[in-house]
């Protein structure tokens, strides 16, 4: 059940990233060029994802647990640390220079375009070696 | 010389409430963070109560979704990405472990993280904008070109 809830999740913030442009790296490119042909369509996706996101979090969290499990797991962290500072840099770095962040670039890998094939093998192993060194 | 694009609010807002729909829906059955990278984190580095399963399902409704798409709606799907292939292999390295450092990317931290006002997510928020236009400022406006 709770692997069903998790393939349709996936399954509609896929759709999702592709009906509002962000699976299109021109779009995200030219929404952070705003020296140049600025496209606001980006600030759009989260605002509609923000605005849904923060009302429904709220009925959500009136519940004592989520429906499938036993505890809500949300991040406890407050400080503002030089980890999150540049990790968030060097992520912004590399946004910037093709417009792929990790949602848009996994629903992008079945399209199979020469340049995801490179990028997602990347970006699984930039993954893995973060995660082995905040272990 | 970049493409140009299409100013598109309504397809993007109504894309972006999907994505809330989503997050939602994962927080109210399995209690869980919508965050891509940290999904990723929890499927290829497995740890205890990381749940790899569940993160696998959710890649796979990720990787499931284009042929939906083309499915549903009869049409393609419209991508112009970078020929650029050794600037394509250090831009996913650089995303890859800037966001797990950074606990978060655009979903988790732009997303899920300011829907909750959480102080560390809008201050990740504001640093990765700000890193990526002055990276797309520098590639597009100083060294001409650019991708």
């Amino acid at each position: 059940m709770i692997l069903l809830v998790n393939v349709i999740a996936g399954l509609l913030f896929g759709f999702g990233l592709l009906l509002s442009g962000m699976a299109n790296p021109a779009k995200v490119l030219n929404f952070l060029d705003v020296a140049g042909h600025w496209d606001a369509s980006l600030a759009f996706v989260m605002g509609g994802a923000v605005l849904v996101t923060a009302i429904g979090y709220r009925l959500v969290f009136r519940r004592p647990k989520p429906v499938l499990d036993e505890s809500f797991r949300v991040p406890t962290a407050r400080q503002i640390d030089s980890q999150l500072v540049l990790g968030a840099a060097v992520f912004g770095v590399g946004w910037g220079l093709v417009g792929l962040c990790p949602g848009p670039a996994l629903v992008s890998l079945p399209l199979a375009s020469p340049a995801i094939v490179v990028f997602v093998p990347a970006m699984l192993i930039g993954v893995a070696a973060a995660v082995w060194l905040k272990r | 010389m970049p493409v140009q694009t299409e100013f598109t609010p309504l397809a993007s807002a109504a894309g972006g409430a999907l994505i809330g729909c989503a997050a939602v829906l994962l927080m109210l059955m399995s209690g869980r963070i919508a965050g891509i990278s940290g999904i990723l984190g929890r499927l290829i580095w497995p740890s205890e109560g990381s749940r790899p399963f569940e993160a696998f399902a959710f890649v796979l409704g990720l990787l499931l979704a284009p042929a939906v798409w083309i499915v549903a709606l009869g049409q393609s799907v419209t991508q112009v990405m970078t020929d650029n292939m050794p600037l394509a292999a250090i831009a996913g390295l650089l995303v890859g472990f800037g966001a797990v450092y950074g606990g978060g990317c655009t979903s988790g931290h732009g997303v899920c993280g300011i829907s909750r006002w959480s102080k560390r997510s809008l201050v990740a928020t504001a640093v990765f904008m700000a890193t990526a236009m002055l990276v797309v400022f520098v590639t597009r406006h100083v060294l001409g070109g650019g991708s």
